[in-house]
């Protein structure tokens, strides 16, 4: 009781200099949110500024029978699910990376430490490049959903690999789970290039382009499903904040602390896996938005998890949500891919951050 | 305004600032530029099918092609829609076309959908690589731009410069050499085996492909090269290009075993075509064919 006591003492102490600024930027971060949101509602190929959105609205929930005009088309199908799909991808990725770091303790974490992305694009490669040679009636049935599935599955099966390695003593060890990942990831990269040997020209291209990640295939259907997920995975992941803040004194002091360390291990990876398996699946791979959001958050906020989880989740969706406005308008009509916006604009930005920081959050 | 430009040049100029404008311009709005136009507009995608527009006359109605799409040079100026398997809706339906003419490997299958539910024509033309395919995009252009006697009267044309091209190859052979086509337009260099646009042209040419083993193209290996024993080499103008040129060329190391390499001196081995022509399967086949046909056998 009394080593209790002391421990609390310790993490209270731990979380004091900046306890005060996280409800600040959270409300922040919310703000900004709704700002791109805004922003990115008027921004796209097609000329359709903020300022005829309230008719859009109201000309769509008069519900008038009717052809849909080409305006109210290209917002409410192609436009307005790009958004919707930008805020869940990001707020999953962001609150994925969050959770990486705060279990393996390291800031090098990413969602893809755990093999998700790297099953998930090695399930895609698959199923462009031998997909018609091995599985041809799958498209007739699930036409783009073949994909979709096969990613999602890829990357839930790879994540359960490197789970059960890292098995040891009826335990996780997470260090061994790190270095799973790590030589899991090189081994689907080798996968990944064996395939794109086999590959067609139009084949390497699709799987080139599905790696790069875009939003241009959202569609409702896939989009909300994408949002339920991503939901779920917020209320599961928010929940761990205490236990990951007392993890960040070692597995020996967070046990002394009443945390269940083996229970948290495992539903941060099925969080992780899920949400971001179902991001990916959808969109392709989104680098970077993990790794960065998280450490922008704790450079703001401090390593408190109760501010720093919601905080990557809604940075991320900023993030994502900004890129994609990027993405659709630099070249249109053409369009960039997604990946390629958020390492160009990511990395240069996060790189500055750490110098000005000189590392100190980590 | 002391001197007023003709009307037809200052449309020109406005044409051609939209369409910089709708490169370069984020978010940038072409629907001011276009007067009122009775005929469908267009969006190509595909070099040969492009072709095919300037071939109909049609190319006032064009209001977008895709990166591939470069000849005649004045398709260069027209917004470029992107790739085609990762074609945008927002981005293409900001054109305001009637219709989209591509081949049947556009893409992405969501994006198809977006814009036939947007009323968009969609003509989508099979990659068969023949004849056939020249024909289809012939028609699929005449259908879409409402230009369709005069789809049929090219095709009357083409039908016939095409049945003497072959007649031509076909009297004018002796032994088919075997030919190899190598591709270089970034560093590392590919070889094309069965079933492809570069194999289907070799062949229509009245030569043989050096490589029977595989399908698609695959990385060009000096072991590989020496087995098939190529008597010709056929290569593009861009490979030629990002090599540094014919002499740089002959200094690949795959293709030092090579009769068509020992043989450089003596006879041109080396056949240089511009890309576009040699795999655009556009209305210009017959000369590419004949063109073609005529390098391989001075070999």
């Amino acid at each position: 009781m009394n080593t209790l006591t002391r421990h609390t003492g310790l993490l209270a102490a731990y979380r004091r200099p900046t306890a005060a600024r996280g409800p600040l930027v959270l409300w922040a971060l919310a703000a900004a949110l709704a700002l791109s949101l805004l922003w990115s509602a008027g921004q796209g190929a097609y000329g359709l500024p903020l300022s005829q959105l309230p008719g859009l609205l109201a000309g769509a929930l008069s519900s008038l029978p009717g052809e849909p005009s080409s305006a109210e088309l290209v917002f409410f199908h192609i436009r307005l699910p790009r958004l919707v799909l930008a805020v869940a991808a990001g707020a999953a990725l962001g609150l994925a990376g969050a959770l990486m770091q705060g279990l393996f303790r390291n800031p090098l974490a990413d969602p893809g430490l755990i093999g998700v992305s790297s099953g998930a694009a090695l399930a895609a490669g698959v199923t462009i490049v031998l997909g018609a040679a091995w599985f041809p009636d799958w498209p007739r049935a699930l036409g783009s959903w073949t994909l979709v599935l096969m990613a999602f599955g890829g990357g839930l099966a790879v994540t359960a690999l490197i789970h059960a390695l890292a098995q040891s003593d009826g335990g996780t060890r997470v260090g061994l789970m790190l270095l799973a990942g790590v030589a899991i990831n090189a081994l689907a990269g080798a996968g990944l290039g064996l395939l794109s040997f086999l590959a067609t020209d139009e084949q390497l291209r699709n799987l080139q382009f599905w790696l790069l990640g875009s939003l241009g295939g959202a569609r409702w259907s896939a989009v909300l499903l994408v949002c339920a997920v991503a939901a779920l995975a917020l209320l599961a992941g928010l929940r761990q904040a205490r236990a990951l803040n007392a993890l960040a004194l070692g597995e020996a002091q967070a046990t002394m602390l009443g945390v269940r360390v083996e229970a948290l291990n495992r539903q941060a990876v099925l969080v992780t896996a899920l949400a971001v398996g179902a991001v990916t699946a959808t969109t392709g791979i989104i680098g970077f938005i993990g790794l960065v959001a998280p450490h922008m958050v704790r450079l703001l906020a401090g390593p408190d998890h109760r501010w720093v989880l919601p905080g990557s989740a809604l940075l991320g969706a900023v993030l994502v949500l900004l890129a994609d406005a990027l993405a659709r308008t630099l070249l249109a009509p053409a369009e960039l891919p997604l990946g390629v916006i958020t390492a160009l604009i990511g990395v240069p930005f996060f790189l500055a951050l750490l110098r000005s920081a000189h590392g100190r959050s980590l | 305004m002391t001197t007023p430009s003709s009307p037809t040049r200052r449309r020109c100029l406005g044409a051609a600032g939209a369409a910089l404008a709708s490169v370069w311009l984020p978010a940038a709005r072409v629907q001011a530029a276009a007067p009122a136009q009775p005929l469908p507009r267009l969006v190509t995608v595909g070099g040969g099918i492009t072709e095919v527009v300037y071939a109909l006359q049609a190319q006032d109605q064009l209001v977008g092609t895709d990166t591939t799409s470069l000849y005649p040079e004045a398709a260069q100026l027209t917004p470029k829609v992107g790739y085609l398997r990762q074609l945008s809706a927002e981005g293409l339906l900001a054109l305001r076309p009637q219709a989209v003419i591509a081949p049947s490997d556009a893409g992405p299958p969501v994006v198809l959908d977006q814009l036939r539910s947007a009323g968009v024509q969609l003509e989508l033309v099979p990659s068969t690589h023949d004849w056939t395919e020249v024909q289809r995009k012939v028609a699929a252009v005449g259908r879409a731009s409402h230009r369709a006697g005069a789809a049929l009267a090219l095709q009357a044309r083409l039908d016939q410069d095409w049945a003497e091209t072959q007649n031509r190859v076909r009297r004018h052979s002796t032994a088919a050499p075997r030919a190899l086509f190598v591709m270089a337009h970034s560093g590392s260099a590919t070889v094309s085996g069965q079933q492809t646009a570069a194999h289907a042209m070799l062949t229509l040419a009245g030569a043989r492909n050096a490589l029977t083993s595989f399908n698609g193209y695959r990385p060009m290996t000096a072991e590989a090269m020496a087995a098939a024993a190529p008597d010709v080499i056929v290569t593009t103008r861009q490979s030629l290009d990002a090599t540094g040129g014919e002499a740089a060329f002959w200094q690949r190391p795959e293709l030092a075993l090579t009769p068509a390499w020992r043989r450089r001196s003596e006879a041109n081995t080396l056949v240089v075509l511009d890309a576009l022509e040699l795999l655009g399967f556009g209305p210009r086949l017959p000369q590419v064919v004949w063109h073609l046909h005529q390098q391989l056998v001075r070999t």
